[in-house]
């Protein structure tokens, strides 16, 4: 199977989460397409990790995900206490940190 | 210099350096000690003064046995940078120390007046400090071995005159006088400044000798720059045409400082600095024709405002401007005149000096009122000053035989003997001088003295205490002796052959016993003028609004402060104004333009700061999506 199938999926997760980020308002789905970016991100190392028989990007793989799940963790933590403030989940109300 | 060697200072002279230590430690102390010093502030002061005197003299006195009488006081080096080497130190020889004598001798007289003419002043103390102050920095110009050391006692004395003009500082008119003296003075202090720095240019020294050694290496018109600069730096301290605005107006000031400082001492300075650089100007005969037309200018003028003003110490500062001119004209005269003007120095300090304190105790009578049309026929009421202002006022005049008659005449002779058509000018200018001199002072003496009293109401003559007529006493005898034992006891022009040579005989144009009777009858016309004027009828108590107008050009000074006004401070406020206007919207307009152009992008820039996280997320992608076009571009290229 030729890379490009894997690197054409991993094109097409990447511009949903980025599409996701800069149109969807709630918190917890902006959230879910920065994993998906990540994720996307992930499958591309993978791909050409495999290609070149190297385990570099594999390894890189294995670190955004800590990373990610660290990220998980801090994030939910912050739209919970921005959500029992503002009783409110959108990430355009959480706008005071301005000119 | 006659090249005499000068010898470093042995015994009491070495110590000479007290003269100046003493009145500054005087004045130190009455400074910083503050209130504490108030109940003996005054009697410090005075001895400081007095114990100078005695040093004075008993310098002199061992002088004059020193081999070629100059001897050099080494003290410290006052500043040393690359080829330039300044040593302070003092040169004591015959001419500083008939200074020395002058300022202290005086200074002392004067010290002791004051203690009685300012008894009831509540700033006593502050003015004795200024007036020690004065005398410790006079002495240091006198005293002084190079131009640095003059310069800096040619400051000192211009500080303590402001200090003093302005010591009733809450009358607007003596702080606006103190003021006028101060810039007026400082436009002369430039020309000495520009002269010392030619000086260090070119020679590399500045110490007496060593300049005047070397005047002969400079080229001619540098000399001559040095003398016009060195005249101007005179012209300014001693009140000279066309600086001599300032000094009328001194008259502000306290009586005493008016007999010391603008009449003694502090205004002879110029005098003194043009008889120090003798050697340059008898290099250069440009500079010293332009000092003896500044002489005749200024006697002539000195003395025809003197006939038309009212205020008797105005009269008496007009009359100094006009002697002192008289003093330029003889030194500018060269080795012919420069012991006629110094002896002319000397006597005036004793009978004008002795005017003045006279004028200050017949305001101390008439409650500090100066309008002579307000006063008359205070003879029989002061009797002592009386008797000591007539003395002066006849030596002032030259009545013959006494101080004024020796010393004017002689400057008068040797305007003559100067030869030619510019001989006969001089002095011709100098006898209608005279002439003047006898008319102004008998209409103020008889203004003041005779006729009938016009005193304004609730005024009470009464005589001075002692402590104040005491010294008009002694500075009366001096007015009347000064002059015979200066020019033919013990001749001046032997004490200072050291420092001018040997006096030369010059053949006489015109004998002087022709000219001594013409003098004396041209005085005798502006007696009797006077006389006809102002004793025989009756004197208006306000001045009259009809008069000529020479008598009104007179009256405002011949238009000096006008002149000056308009020529001087109009175009300096226009050149102020227009300076402020090019800080404010120029400079000023430049940084703040910047600042607001940088404060009002800023705050346009902070707008796309919107607070919404998916603006700054397009932003990061649009970041990236840049980033990442870029790498392909260059990885691609």
């Amino acid at each position: 199977m030729s890379i490009v199938n894997y690197l054409v999926l991993a094109a097409v997760l990447f511009t949903i989460g980025a599409v996701g980020v800069l149109v969807r308002r709630n918190a917890i789905v902006v959230f879910m397409c920065v994993e998906l970016m990540l994720n996307s991100v992930n499958l591309t190392l993978v791909t050409f990790a495999r290609t070149t028989g190297t385990i570099d990007g594999q390894l890189i793989a294995f670190f955004v995900m800590v990373v990610a799940a660290a990220e998980v963790v801090v994030g939910l933590a912050i739209i919970m206490s921005i959500y029992r403030t503002r009783r409110s989940t959108s990430v355009d109300d959480a706008n005071l940190l301005k000119y | 210099m006659t090249g005499s060697e000068t010898l470093p200072a042995e015994g009491l002279l070495a110590a000479s350096w007290l003269l100046i230590a003493l009145p500054l430690a005087g004045a130190a102390v009455l400074l910083l000690g503050g209130r504490r010093t108030d109940r003996w502030g005054h009697l410090l002061g005075t001895a400081t003064v007095v114990v100078a005197f005695v040093i004075g003299l008993l310098c002199t006195v061992q002088l004059a046995g020193v081999e070629g009488r100059s001897v050099q006081v080494d003290l410290y080096t006052f500043m040393q940078t690359g080829t330039l080497d300044v040593q302070a130190g003092l040169l004591f020889d015959p001419l500083s120390a008939l200074f020395v004598l002058l300022i202290t001798g005086v200074g002392a007289l004067i010290h002791v007046y004051s203690i009685g003419y300012m008894a009831h002043d509540a700033a006593r103390r502050r003015f004795f400090a200024y007036l020690n102050l004065f005398v410790a920095a006079m002495l240091l110009l006198v005293l002084g071995n190079s131009y640095v050391a003059l310069y800096v006692g040619w400051e000192g004395v211009g500080l303590a005159s402001y200090l003093l003009i302005a010591f009733w500082y809450r009358r607007p008119a003596a702080a606006t006088a103190a003021k006028k003296a101060f810039i007026m003075n400082r436009v002369g202090d430039v020309g000495l400044a520009l002269a010392v720095f030619i000086m260090f240019a070119q020679l590399g020294t500045t110490d007496y000798a060593g300049v005047h050694g070397s005047v002969g290496l400079l080229a001619g018109g540098t000399v001559t720059a040095l003398g016009l600069l060195l005249l101007l730096g005179a012209c300014g301290k001693s009140g000279q045409f066309p600086l001599q605005a300032w000094l009328p107006d001194a008259m502000e000031g306290p009586t005493p400082v008016s007999a010391l400082i603008h009449a003694a001492t502090m205004v002879t300075a110029g005098v003194y600095l043009i008889a120090r650089s003798a050697p340059i100007y008898d290099a250069t005969p440009t500079a010293r024709n332009v000092v003896l037309a500044i002489g005749a200018v200024t006697l002539l003028i000195g003395a025809v405002i003197g006939c038309a003003q009212d205020d008797i110490k105005k009269v008496l500062a007009y009359s100094t401007v006009s002697q002192i001119g008289y003093m330029f004209l003889a030194v500018g005269l060269g080795p012919a005149g420069y012991v006629a003007g110094l002896a002319h120095l000397l006597t005036h300090g004793f009978f004008k000096a002795g005017l003045f304190l006279g004028a200050g105790s017949v305001m101390h009578g008439m409650g500090d009122r100066t309008d002579i049309r307000r006063f008359g026929g205070l003879a029989s009421r002061m009797k002592v000053t009386f008797v000591t202002f007539g003395l002066g006022y006849l030596a002032l005049i030259g009545f013959p035989f006494l101080s004024g008659w020796w010393t004017k005449d002689a400057i008068i002779e040797a305007a003559l003997d100067h030869g030619g058509t510019w001989g006969w000018v001089l002095g011709g200018v100098a006898i209608l001088g005279a002439g003047l001199t006898a008319f102004y002072m008998t209409r103020l003496m008889l203004m003041t003295f005779f006729g009938p009293a016009r005193w304004e109401d609730g005024v009470h003559p009464h005589e001075s205490p002692p402590v104040m007529t005491a010294p008009m006493v002694v500075l009366a005898v001096g007015s009347v002796a000064a002059g015979f034992l200066l020019v033919q006891a013990f001749p001046l022009s032997g004490w200072l052959e050291p420092v001018f040579g040997e006096p030369e005989e010059a053949g006489h144009v015109v004998a002087p016993i022709v000219v001594s009777i013409v003098v004396t009858l041209v005085v005798a016309l502006g007696v009797l003028t006077a006389w006809l004027f102002v004793g025989r009828r009756e004197v208006p108590v306000t001045a009259p609004a009809r008069v000529s107008p020479v008598v009104r050009a007179a009256r405002r000074a011949l238009y000096a402060d006008t002149v000056n006004e308009s020529l001087f401070m109009r175009p300096g406020m226009w050149l102020t104004r227009a300076l402020v206007f090019v800080d404010n919207r120029g400079v000023d307009g430049v940084v703040n333009g910047t600042a607001a152009a940088l404060g009002g992008s800023s705050s346009r820039l902070g707008r796309a700061q919107t607070g919404f996280v998916r603006s700054y997320a397009l932003g990061m992608l649009g970041g990236a999506v840049l980033v990442a076009g870029a790498l392909v571009a260059v990885t691609a290229g």
